[in-house]
C-alpha cells in the first residue's frame, strides 16, 4: 500500500466544505447544552425532590447511553409515533441535523450540569456565611458569590466537554449529515484512499482543537487574576 | 426601647443547640445591653462559636429564645434579615469574596441589601478603610494582603452595614503574630466608640482592656461571668481557673 503525501494536502481543502456544518453543529448544541445544563444544575440543587429528581434520571440517562446510540434512537426511532410526527417539534425531528443538535444539546446540558455542580461544590462555605451574615439573599449569594468563583473552578472540566462536543460532532456523519467527517468519508469512497483522507481530517479536528484549547486558556486565565500567582 | 439603654440589645434564654446527639450548648441565659462589650472564651469546642453564630442565625437554635434588638429569631426570614442588617460579623478565616477587590468586597452588601446608589457605596467604603488604616489597598484584591489587612478589610466590610453590634469569631486566630495587635488595634477602637460587640477570643489583654464582662464557657455551658479585673484575679470555678493557668502560664 503506497502512502501519498500529497493526497493529505490536496484533501484537506476539501475537507473543509464540511468544517461549517462541523462549527455550526457544535456552536448550537454548546449553547442550548449550556442553558439545559443551568436549568438542570438549578433545578438539581433546589433542594426540592420533585425538581431534583427529573435532573438526576435525565443526567443518569444521557451520561449512560452512548451518543450515537442517542442520535439513532432519535433519528430512527420517534418518527415512528403519531404523536411526534404531529407535534410541534417535528420540523426539527424531521431533518437529520435537527435530530443531531437534539442529540448533541441533551448531552452536553447533562454533562456540563454535572461541570458545573462542581463548581458550585467548589465554593468555600465561609463564602456563603460571610454573604449571609451581611444580610444578602439566597439568589444574590448564588449570582454575586457562588457564579464567579464556581465558573472559574470549573473552566478546565468546561473546556475538556468543549472538545469532546467537537468531536462528537463526528457521529452527525452517520445520519447522513456532511460535516467534516461525512465528506471524509464521501472522499474516501470516491478515492478507495481511507488513511490519507482521514488524517487530512485529523489534522484539522486538532487544529481546531487548539482554538478552543487556546481560547479557553485566556478565560481561565483573566478569570483567575485575583488568584496569588 | 432603643434609646433606653437598659433593655438588653440581645437576650439570650434557655438556649439550647444539638448537633446530633451531641450538645453543643447546654441552656445558655446572656444578656447584652447597648454599648456593653462582651469577651467570651474556653476551650475548643466549648460552644464559643456556636453560641455567636446562633445569634444571627448562622445556625439555629434547638431550644430557648433569642431576642435581637427586639427581632425574636424564629423561622420567620423577616426577622432574620432584620437581624442581620444590624449585626455584622468577622470571621476566624476572614472569608473575603476573592474575586472581588477590597473596595468591591465593601461595596457589595450596601448595594445589594441597602440599595445605595454605587457612587455613596464607594465613598462609604473608602470612608471605612480609612478608619481601619488601609485605603491604600481599595483596588486590590484580597489574595495580595496580608492575613492582618484582610481581617481589617473583613471589619472593614462588616461595619460599611452600619451594624448596632458587632460579632467578632476568634478574630485573631488564624493571624501570624506580628499581626494580631493591629486587628486588635482596630477592634479597641471600635469599642471606644461605643459598639456593642461580643468577641470569642483567646487574647486576654484585650479583654483586660476592653471587655465589660468575661464570659467562661465550658462543655456548652456559661461556667462564669465576671468584669475583667474580677474574673482574672478571682475566677471561682475550678474549670475557669484550669483554664486560665493555662494560656496564661505562658
Amino acid at each position: 500500500m503506497s502512502f501519498d503525501i500529497m493526497l493529505i494536502v490536496d484533501s484537506i481543502p476539501k475537507m473543509l466544505v464540511g468544517i461549517g456544518l462541523t462549527l455550526h453543529l457544535l456552536l448550537l448544541s454548546t449553547v442550548i447544552g449550556l442553558i439545559l445544563a443551568i436549568i438542570t444544575l438549578l433545578m438539581r440543587i433546589s433542594g426540592r425532590w420533585y425538581l431534583a429528581w427529573p435532573a438526576m434520571t435525565y443526567i443518569y440517562v444521557f451520561r449512560g447511553t452512548p451518543i450515537l446510540v442517542q442520535i439513532f434512537i432519535i433519528y430512527y426511532g420517534l418518527p415512528q409515533f403519531d404523536f411526534i410526527r404531529e407535534s410541534f417539534a417535528w420540523p426539527v425531528l424531521r431533518a437529520p441535523f435537527g435530530c443531531a443538535v437534539v442529540a448533541l444539546s441533551l448531552n452536553a446540558g447533562a454533562y456540563v450540569s454535572e461541570i458545573m455542580r462542581g463548581g458550585v461544590l467548589g465554593v468555600d462555605r465561609g463564602l456563603h456565611e460571610a454573604g449571609k451574615a451581611l444580610g444578602l439573599k439566597v439568589h444574590q449569594r448564588f449570582i454575586y458569590i457562588t457564579t464567579p468563583i464556581a465558573i472559574r473552578l470549573a473552566i478546565p472540566a468546561y473546556s475538556n466537554d468543549c472538545i469532546s462536543m467537537l468531536k462528537a460532532t463526528a457521529l452527525a456523519s452517520t445520519v447522513t449529515l456532511m460535516d467534516m467527517t461525512g465528506v471524509a468519508r464521501t472522499i474516501v469512497a470516491q478515492t478507495f484512499a481511507p488513511y490519507e483522507i482521514f488524517i487530512a481530517a485529523a489534522i484539522i479536528y486538532l487544529v481546531l482543537t487548539w482554538v478552543i484549547q487556546r481560547g479557553f486558556g485566556l478565560f481561565e486565565r483573566r478569570m483567575s487574576r485575583y488568584v496569588k500567582q | 426601647m432603643d434609646e433606653g439603654g437598659q433593655q438588653p440589645v440581645i437576650l439570650l434564654e434557655g438556649v439550647s443547640k444539638f448537633f446530633g446527639d451531641f450538645q453543643a450548648l447546654k441552656d445558655i441565659d446572656m444578656a447584652v445591653k447597648r454599648g456593653e462589650r462582651i469577651v467570651v472564651c474556653g476551650p475548643s469546642g466549648s460552644g464559643k462559636s456556636t453560641m455567636i453564630r446562633c445569634i444571627n442565625r448562622l445556625e439555629e437554635h434547638d431550644k430557648g429564645r433569642i431576642l435581637v434588638n427586639g427581632h425574636e429569631l424564629t423561622g420567620d426570614v423577616k426577622d432574620i434579615d432584620a437581624v442581620r442588617r444590624e449585626v455584622g460579623m468577622v470571621f476566624q478565616s476572614f472569608n473575603l469574596f476573592p474575586h472581588l477587590t477590597v473596595v468591591e468586597n465593601l461595596m457589595l452588601a450596601p448595594r445589594l441589601v441597602r440599595k445605595t446608589a454605587k457612587p455613596e457605596a464607594r465613598e462609604i467604603a473608602m470612608r471605612y478603610l480609612e478608619r481601619v488604616q488601609i485605603p491604600e489597598q481599595a483596588d486590590k484584591f484580597p489574595s495580595q494582603l496580608s492575613g492582618g489587612q484582610q481581617q481589617r478589610v473583613a471589619i472593614a466590610r462588616a461595619l460599611c452595614m452600619n451594624p448596632e453590634i458587632m460579632l467578632f469569631d476568634e478574630p485573631t486566630s488564624a493571624l501570624d503574630p506580628e499581626m494580631i495587635s493591629e486587628v486588635l488595634d482596630v477592634m479597641v477602637d471600635l469599642a471606644r466608640d461605643g459598639m456593642t460587640m461580643i468577641c470569642v477570643t483567646h487574647e486576654m489583654g484585650f479583654a483586660r482592656k476592653v471587655a465589660d464582662l468575661v464570659v467562661f464557657m465550658d462543655q456548652g455551658e456559661i461556667v462564669e461571668q465576671n468584669p475583667p479585673a474580677e474574673f482574672f484575679e478571682n475566677p471561682r470555678n475550678e474549670r475557669t481557673k484550669l483554664f486560665l493557668s493555662q494560656i496564661l502560664t505562658h
